[in-house]
């Protein structure tokens, strides 16, 4: 255990910054696979006589311990370090797919549910907060394009596991034994390629500094970019972190609305058109959208080192409301223009998530930001339920009474304005974090409780 | 940079690049229905 001490993970002279994102990509790329879960559920379903909602349980368990692991074991990554965190992460993720092939074999859903969704979910939260931190210490002059590379990875991860999952069940049997196989394989795979992350993953010595091109503190000229620290604790306590919390909340909801109904949506759009949309033209606009939501992450992200974090929000949720104010006013008019829209929205949806880490460290300091990141990241919980609520009762609400084409979903979009709309004053109320919630540095210039770590690293 | 460092740089970026890459491959192979289906 001791070589996965914070203290071990210390680079040595010359080691290069541009090391640690394949660590960070290693794990991301790996528990992105979560939103390609869809692919196991017509097997699943079909082999073990399950339902729809059923099926869909490890997903949603795996979800809810994202939330909580990120929110309950951020604290401990912060201080464990990341290389402790990235281990538990690779051992739960791995053992979780290992439990749920042992399920799938033996015809025991509920093995599924607890391998995938719950020792899985684990992997996934402590996984996705374990390099954030790590991240910007290395990129104190450019956070929001480093973090945008490691979250851009969790985009990427279904992009890989769903042509993989779908082409390893061809080619094992999408029956109880070749998904089990199915999983056996992914879980192995993933054990070794986010190994990786675990071996490669380095801390800066106190005494490391950018390059000379790149300036630390440049960005700490700007307004609410502080060079104070704040405690995970004490953030919770702030105005700051609860307006983060609303912003972040209303974008996910805003954006994940459209996902999670993408296809049927469009469908729905132009059904009453001369050119209705077929299937598979439909599940090209899914994949369109992965990619804008992926472009987002490190696009908007890299954007917001130069014009600042709280522009780049006002832009997401600004630009955002006129982007489904121009969907609903043109109906089905035009084609184009609503994939246009709909590809913007879901930039910023992928920008909203991969710029937030940046902005907490703005606001409050690298100091414990992994751990606050955690705590954050209960809003994306809240919106992953409240966004998908919202479009289907009001689609369900809508063909019941009897509506069709862009009406079924003409209310939906208005709610998401408003919502936007208060994201956007919750973003406005953002002002420098008060004094008074600043960690008192201890002797030496270290914060009281920091993990010391040796001096002599390089670039 | 050392040679051994820079093989390392070249052999991770590999390992994270290559299913990456994959990845956006069959993306755009989605994309084309977009067009086409």
């Amino acid at each position: 255990m001791r070589a996965l001490a914070r203290s071990r993970t210390v680079a040595p002279p010359g080691w290069s910054r541009w090391l640690v994102p394949p660590a960070a990509l290693s794990i991301h790329l790996a528990i992105g696979q979560a939103y390609a879960w869809s692919v196991f559920k017509p097997p699943l379903e079909s082999a073990l006589h399950l339902s729809g909602t059923a099926s869909a349980l490890p997903f949603q368990l795996a979800i809810v311990m994202l939330g909580l692991s990120a929110a309950f074991g951020g604290t401990l990554v912060e201080r464990r370090g990341p290389r402790w965190a990235m281990c538990v992460s690779t051992v739960c993720f791995a053992a979780g797919f290992l439990v749920a092939a042992l399920g799938a074999a033996a015809g025991r859903f509920w093995l599924v549910v607890l391998g995938y969704g719950f020792l899985g979910g684990i992997g996934l939260g402590i996984g996705y907060i374990s390099p954030v931190s790590t991240l910007i210490k290395w990129f104190p002059d450019r956070p929001g394009m480093a973090t945008g590379i490691a979250i851009m990875g969790f985009g990427g991860g279904a992009l890989i596991a769903s042509p993989w999952s779908t082409g390893l069940l061809g080619s094992l049997g999408s029956d109880t034994s070749g998904i089990a196989r199915t999983f056996l394989v992914m879980g192995l795979v993933y054990a070794v390629f986010m190994t990786l992350g675990v071996l490669l993953v380095r801390v800066p010595a106190d005494d490391w500094r950018p390059p000379a091109e790149a300036p630390a503190g440049a960005s700490a000229a700007r307004p609410l970019v502080t060079t104070a620290q704040v405690s995970a604790r004490s953030a919770l306590r702030t105005p700051q972190f609860w307006c983060l919390w609303v912003v972040l909340c209303t974008n996910v909801t805003a954006g994940i609305g459209i996902l999670e109904k993408a296809a049927p949506m469009l469908s729905d759009f132009f059904a009453h058109t001369a050119a209705p949309v077929s299937a598979p033209a439909a599940a090209g606009f899914v994949g369109m959208l992965s990619l804008a939501n992926m472009l987002g992450r490190i696009g908007w992200s890299a954007a917001s080192d130069l014009v600042g974090r709280k522009n780049v929000y006002r832009l997401y949720l600004g630009a955002g409301t006129l982007m489904y104010l121009l969907i609903a006013l043109t109906g089905d008019a035009s084609k184009p223009l609503f994939i246009a829209c709909a590809m913007v929205i879901l930039s910023f949806y992928g920008g909203g998530f991969a710029t937030v880490p940046a902005y907490l460290k703005d606001l409050f300091g690298s100091y414990q930001v992994g751990a606050i990141h955690g705590r954050l990241l209960t809003a994306w919980s809240t919106a992953g339920i409240l966004g998908p609520l919202i479009v289907n009762a009001v689609a369900d609400g809508a063909k019941s009474a009897g509506r069709s084409g862009p009406d079924l979903y003409t209310t939906s979009l208005f709610i998401m304005i408003g919502l936007l709309a208060v994201g956007f004053a919750a973003n406005e109320l953002i002002r420098p974090v008060h004094p008074r919630h600043h960690q008192p540095p201890a002797s030496g210039g270290q914060l009281a409780d920091e993990p010391a770590a040796p001096k002599g690293a390089g670039q | 940079m050392t040679a051994r460092r820079a093989l390392l740089f070249v052999l991770v970026w590999l390992w994270v690049g290559i299913p990456f890459i994959y990845g956006l491959y069959e993306l755009t192979l989605k994309l084309k229905q977009l067009f086409t289906g």
